[in-house]
């Protein structure tokens, strides 16, 4: 089954004709069942051209009408990635994985707001996207390094899900879904969203949730874990070292008014039952202990 | 990004947010013509720099005569300003503000925040103005009231003159102290504000509501749209190293340890960080080179955290995806080479192209340790750091 992707998703890649658009576009195309998957992409006055033997359409409407397409990925520049998203919700997407990094928190308040009351699911902003190993990729995350499996994975960041997942292929287990769910302070879904696909999936075992320091979406997903997560899963914050008030890299890492330090988001997520380590080398070798 | 004091309230009066009247200066002779052109009989001289705490650090003194402006302008123009925020070293103070006195009857406090939580703007008020806010939230959160403030509705009259009336603001003064906070909301909203402080938000002997002190900080990511607040940019108030960075489009932070790191994503450094203090060592930055690091970056990376006096290792830990450990390689080498690297060099790298990313490394003859694992390369770089 995996979660929110498989080999069937027809994918629509927005701002197709962008250097990074066409670069991920490509590499998805390549990998496992990706040809059939990308049918189409959307860039404003080039409708009607093709890229790859992929046609190219004015707005997301028509690229769903004539494709069939349920789900897009979001390459658009950041003064105009919102309104990229505004456009896939409207056109009544399932899914939406918006990649770009940098847009205005001021315009994601807004199109979370326009969101309330669709049933279109948001992936980011400023995420590495979501793979389904040996099926279908969507994002910006090296394909090669994962395989299929039965573990899930779940992460703020793009390169320590790669370290995630790198540690599993090291011990020999594959993945049924990997999900970057971004670093901004103001985006789509949280690890508790994540958490509960993957513990109605029946092709998860079990579950790495990589967190990092800002805000408090780990907590809250480890409070609902503690009384509904049917599986076992283990995790690990970024960020111990971290100062306060300085942001890391990420807009959402940050440490303010003494709230979402490490210390404090591993303490609630040991009460409520999840195995944690403090050491990121540590993190495959933790959830291979628990299977 | 942050600016002065006086830069964030005349942004707020653009918006109609009321504030004492004042006038930015910086030598001792603006500051005594600011006070006369001002008028009055009291003024106030405010240290201006990036950091909370100036009153108790003795930036911030009334003055009740000419001479005495003078007197404090001197003072504190040119002074070591040391505040909790500053750190031990301090903060020089170049700038000041001289500004009206005002005949404060009682000391409120308005902020306005984005909540991840709502995914809302947040206005947060409270009767227990001046004082550290974290502290009356940890001690009486029931002192504190929010709105969360739809995009689409703004700040309602009603909701605004609730507060306003909650937190203590006399009925003669609601309506105004609920304009107030509507303006607040409306520059907050339009300059594409993180965080608007307002503390304390003061009402006059002449039931006047009036901005005190004013801490506004902007999303950098929507500077784009804003080269008038752009300009109000202070560099002095920046740490040099993280200014230098920022001209290569990295992600540099400094910190107080001795191994500096090289990572490639945010997260990744963190954990990279968290690793070497684990190990039982400390980090000298944060340093993301993102995605599209190139052998120039890495060079720029390197003499950056080179310029650390404290720095005695340096770790490179790398997950090739569309990066390739090569190019890396490559790229750690030309600047090894180029900087005659000193301090002892670890490199762990993962992922694309992996093997010949090692290969370069070996060939170039140079001392580099490398490690297969984090773990692992935390563990060398804390021995090699402390010289073992």
């Amino acid at each position: 089954m995996s979660i929110l992707i498989d080999k069937n998703t027809k994918v629509i890649t927005q701002g197709i004709t962008g250097k990074t658009g066409m670069f991920h576009t490509k590499m998805g195309k390549e990998y496992a069942n990706g040809a059939n998957c990308y049918v189409a992409g959307v860039t404003p006055k080039k409708g009607g051209q093709s890229y790859e033997g992929i046609p190219i359409f004015e707005t997301v409407k028509e690229a769903k009408v004539q494709t069939g397409a349920t789900a897009s990925v979001i390459y658009v520049p950041p003064p105009f990635a919102a309104a990229a998203i505004d456009e896939a919700v409207e056109a009544g997407l399932d899914l939406v994985i918006c990649i770009t990094e940098g847009i205005p928190v001021r315009d994601m308040i807004r199109t979370r707001r326009k969101m309330e009351g669709k049933h279109t699911l948001l992936i980011g902003p400023n995420c590495p996207g979501v793979i389904t190993p040996d099926e279908i990729k969507i994002g910006i995350m090296p394909g090669h390094i994962h395989k299929k499996g039965r573990i899930g994975v779940v992460s703020r960041s793009g390169t320590l899900t790669y370290e995630a997942v790198g540690q599993l292929m090291d011990l020999g287990l594959g993945q049924s879904t990997c999900v970057g769910i971004g670093g901004d302070p103001v985006n789509g879904l949280k690890h508790i969203d994540i958490m509960k696909l993957f513990n109605d999936d029946d092709e998860t075992d079990a579950v790495i949730m990589v967190g990092e320091i800002g805000g408090d979406a780990e907590e809250t997903c480890a409070r609902w874990m503690k009384d509904n997560m049917k599986k076992p899963v283990v995790g690990f914050i970024a960020g111990v070292t971290a100062p306060a008030g300085k942001r890391m890299g990420h807009a959402g890492a940050i440490i303010s008014g003494g709230k979402g330090t490490a210390q404090e988001k591993l303490a609630v997520m040991e009460e409520c039952g999840i195995k944690v380590t403090k050491n990121p080398a540590k993190m495959g070798e933790l959830l291979k202990s628990v299977l | 990004m942050n600016v002065h004091e006086y830069q964030g309230k005349e942004i707020l009066r653009k918006y109609g947010v009321a504030t004492p009247r004042g006038v930015a200066c910086f030598s001792v002779d603006e500051a005594v013509k600011a006070a006369e052109s001002l008028g009055g009989k009291v003024w106030v001289v405010k240290a201006q720099i990036h950091a909370g705490g100036r009153g108790k650090g003795g930036g911030v003194k009334v003055a009740k005569s000419i001479d005495q402006v003078r007197e404090y302008a001197s003072q504190i123009l040119g002074m070591t300003l040391i505040t909790h925020q500053t750190g031990p070293e301090g903060r020089l103070v170049k700038r000041l503000l001289i500004e009206e006195g005002a005949d404060i009857k009682k000391e409120l406090y308005v902020g306005m925040v984005v909540d991840r939580a709502t995914q809302r703007v947040t206005l947060m008020a409270s009767s227990e103005g001046g004082m550290d806010i974290e502290e009356v939230a940890a001690h009486t959160p029931e002192k504190i009231f929010k709105v969360a403030i739809d995009p689409f509705d703004g700040l309602p009259t009603a909701a605004a003159e609730e507060v306003a009336r909650k937190i203590g603001i006399p009925e003669q003064a609601v309506a105004q102290g609920a304009a107030f906070m509507r303006s607040l909301y409306q520059a907050f909203d339009e300059c594409d504000c993180s965080l608007a402080e307002i503390n304390p938000l003061i009402y006059t002997g002449d039931n006047k509501v009036l901005a005190l002190d004013a801490k506004l900080n902007f999303d950098s990511n929507a500077l784009y749209r804003h080269p008038d607040i752009v300009a109000m940019r202070d560099l002095d108030e920046e740490d040099p190293a993280e200014v230098e960075a920022s001209k290569f489009d990295l992600a540099y932070i400094s910190l107080d340890g001795n191994i500096g790191c090289l990572v490639n994503g945010a997260g990744l450094a963190m954990a990279t960080m968290d690793s070497i203090k684990l190990y039982g060592g400390a980090p000298a930055n944060f340093l993301d080179v993102g995605g599209g690091a190139t052998a120039e970056k890495v060079t720029e990376a390197f003499k950056i955290m080179l310029k650390n006096p404290h720095l005695k290792a340096i770790l490179v830990n790398i997950f090739g995806g569309i990066m390739k450990c090569d190019v890396i390689a490559t790229g750690v080498v030309t600047a090894a080479r180029e900087v005659k690297l000193q301090v002892p060099l670890v490199v762990r790298m993962k992922g694309t192209n992996e093997d010949l990313g090692k290969q370069i490394l070996k060939d170039s003859g140079l001392p580099i340790i490398s490690a297969n694992n984090m773990g692992e390369a935390a563990e060398k770089v804390v021995a090699a750091a402390k010289g073992q």
